[in-house]
């Protein structure tokens, strides 16, 4: 388990040129965008729309930001995107955390605490990765007015929690199947319990996985949009859907350094999830408990 | 009622019975050997006294008190895993009280019998550092220390020193052999390792295809197999078996073999009870060490037997010599001082102990017993 990552395959200076070489223009193919976002956001209106896109900003300004944070009119009201970003807060540090608890769960119980038929219902519940989100939107708004949840952030989570358990399922169970059932074992003896065997032993070794199943299900449900446009209306929508808001208010000019900025404070917090958490993104903390 | 007694248990998986019947009662302070091919479930037998698998029919009981659907964790059992199965998260000093604490004993206890039983496996520096800090063979004290802090009845082994290097694995062997001296517990060992096996035990059950084909002390397991299957799993190299008709000759029953030479001998037993066996076909057994040189032969036996044969290999080990020759037309092995002078090709006066030979049934593959 731990040589792995020691071992790369060499090769020769032409070939490493080339890697290299497409690497840095696969870069620039994803990072002129966002610099031009970037650029733009920083720019007065008049800069954007009496000239070039690409040319550098003659005036720098943070107005366009301050704008689209707690100005801008987002639908009616003039409140910018600052209330919507804390909906989308509300929904997503619940959403992630319920989904990966119960996923680590249910992959502690479906590959330590095997019963009859566990492969199918694990297939069963593979099912929610693939089933395209437009096919349940109707009997989810059924659902969700049936217990008295739509329209709240809490009908929200629910949502994301069942679309997420899929996956975060996939990777605790894929990840627990390598575990050695022999720790789960001498706990047993040691007198330990179906959750303390999940808290002490199995999850204090979940790091790395607990951070991939975090970032997943962050950006996902972060950059959710059909569910939140469906699901959540007016003061409750969630960032995205406040986002399209404020681009498609059609009263006035369009302020594009706005709109700019605005895409931008919308994309923030999953690149932040992913520079802090990807520092913890790291393999071989099994290394020692059995020999390999 | 003995110490430990698994009586009558049998494991089915589905239709598919595993362990028949197996019956085997160990004493207090006994150090009991379950060794055998894997896949013989020796393995099951031990997690079926762990209580990790559930027994199918009969019972177990530890203590005089039958343990059945006892959780593993009241059973008052401690159990060394053969990849020591050290939590990964914590430190030494935290898998060593791991399981008192889940029993509730109180901190300063814990404290106690983690310093006692590190001093006693020399880990005392270790109790700080987490497992994959350690060698090999300090995991491996540190799961013996995990298990001896419970103080438990019975201590269970499943194979702890396959993970170890040829050398260290000599060495905890020596250990583990101190250790039980020492402390008189009750121990159930699981190995593959026949040499493991002999070392280790008091007593031995030889399993395979999910019978205990015989339960004994080392030396009536290696000198007096019960059968073929035993005869030639213990021991290295391994028992030669040779096809031989009996012949009376002189009122006394001989084997006759078919040397290299297309002569045949005539090898006189030691047990007169065979005669009853005239002119029947019989599997004779002979050890690799009953077969020597002349001047090497076993000068308490009373009945050596001379053989002219052809040396085919000879492989000098260092502290032995191992010949191989043709007898029987088969390969037979024959174990000599290390500075015997022999060559593949020579004509060589062998000597065999006939005392130490054993004679099986080729129909039944049972050892022919004597009276």
């Amino acid at each position: 388990m731990s040589s792995a990552q020691t071992q790369s395959v060499r090769t020769g200076r032409v070939t490493r040129s080339f890697i290299y070489l497409f690497l840095l223009v696969s870069a620039l193919f994803y990072l002129l965008p966002f610099f031009i976002m970037l650029l733009n956001s920083v720019k007065p209106l008049g800069e954007i729309t009496g000239g070039n896109m690409m040319a550098m900003p003659e005036v720098f300004t943070l107005e366009a930001w301050k704008a689209a944070w707690s100005t801008a009119q987002v639908g009616v009201e003039p409140t910018g995107l600052r209330p919507y970003f804390w909906n989308s807060i509300k929904m997503v540090v619940p959403a992630v955390f319920i989904s990966t608890i119960l996923g680590a769960l249910n992959g502690y119980v479906l590959t330590k605490w095997r019963f009859k038929y566990d492969t199918i219902l694990f297939g069963l519940m593979l099912f929610s990765c693939f089933i395209p989100f437009q096919i349940v939107l109707i009997p989810m708004a059924r659902i969700l007015g049936i217990v008295g949840l739509s329209g709240s952030t809490y009908g929200l989570i629910l949502v994301h929690v069942v679309y997420g358990v899929g996956f975060s399922t996939l990777y605790f169970r894929n990840y627990y199947a390598a575990f050695p059932t022999e720790l789960v074992r001498a706990a047993q003896i040691d007198g330990a319990g179906f959750f303390q065997i999940f808290y002490r032993i199995l999850l204090p070794s979940s790091g790395p996985i607990i951070v991939v199943c975090v970032i997943w299900q962050f950006t996902n449900i972060w950059n959710d949009f059909l569910f939140g446009a469906s699901f959540a209306s007016g003061s409750g929508a969630p960032m995205t859907v406040a986002l399209n808001n404020l681009v498609q208010s059609s009263t006035g000019v369009k302020e594009y350094n706005v709109h700019f900025a605005g895409a931008i404070l919308a994309a923030l917090p999953t690149l932040l999830v992913y520079i802090v958490a990807g520092r913890y993104f790291v393999r071989g903390l099994m290394a020692g408990s059995v020999k390999g | 009622m003995s110490f430990l007694n698994i009586n009558n248990v049998t494991k089915s998986y589905g239709s598919i019975e595993v362990l028949h019947q197996i019956n085997v009662s160990v004493e207090e302070g006994e150090f009991l050997v379950l060794v055998g091919p894997s896949g013989c479930g020796k393995s099951t037998l031990l997690y079926m006294i762990a209580g990790l698998e559930d027994i199918t029919s009969g019972d177990i009981s530890i203590n005089n008190r039958i343990v059945n659907g006892v959780h593993p964790s009241n059973r008052n059992i401690a159990m060394v895993f053969q990849s020591y199965a050290l939590y990964p998260n914590m430190t030494v000093g935290q898998n060593i009280t791991f399981g008192l604490e889940m029993h509730g004993v109180p901190a300063p206890e814990r404290e106690k019998a983690m310093n006692d039983v590190a001093k006693l496996l020399q880990i005392e520096q270790l109790l700080g550092r987490k497992p994959w800090q350690l060698s090999g063979g300090q995991r491996q004290r540190v799961a013996m220390g995990r298990a001896l802090v419970r103080n438990p009845d019975v201590f269970l082994f499943d194979e702890p020193l396959s993970n170890l290097d040829a050398k260290l694995r000599v060495n905890m062997r020596t250990e583990i052999k101190k250790l039980h001296e020492k402390l008189k517990k009750t121990i159930v060992y699981v190995t593959h390792d026949q040499i493991e096996a002999m070392t280790l035990s008091t007593r031995i059950a030889v399993m395979y295809q999910g019978y205990v084909q015989q339960l004994g002390t080392p030396k009536e397991i290696y000198d007096t197999p019960a059968n073929l299957f035993v005869a030639t799993f213990m021991g290295s190299p391994a028992m030669n078996i040779l096809p031989a008709k009996v012949v009376v000759q002189d009122n006394r029953p001989h084997a006759s073999v078919a040397t290299s030479e297309g002569n045949t001998v005539l090898l006189p037993f030691s047990q007169a009870n065979l005669a009853a066996w005239q002119g029947k076909d019989i599997l004779l057994g002979i050890r690799p060490e009953a077969i020597t040189d002349l001047d090497g032969a076993d000068r308490k036996s009373s009945n050596i037997v001379n053989l002219q044969n052809r040396v085919d290999v000879t492989e000098p080990s260092g502290s032995d010599t191992f010949v191989t020759m043709t007898l029987a037309d088969r390969d037979t092995i024959a174990r000599m001082r290390a500075d015997v002078s022999v060559a593949a090709g020579d004509v060589f006066d062998f000597a065999v102990n006939m005392d130490k030979a054993v004679v099986f049934d080729p129909e039944t593959e049972e050892r022919i017993t004597e009276g």
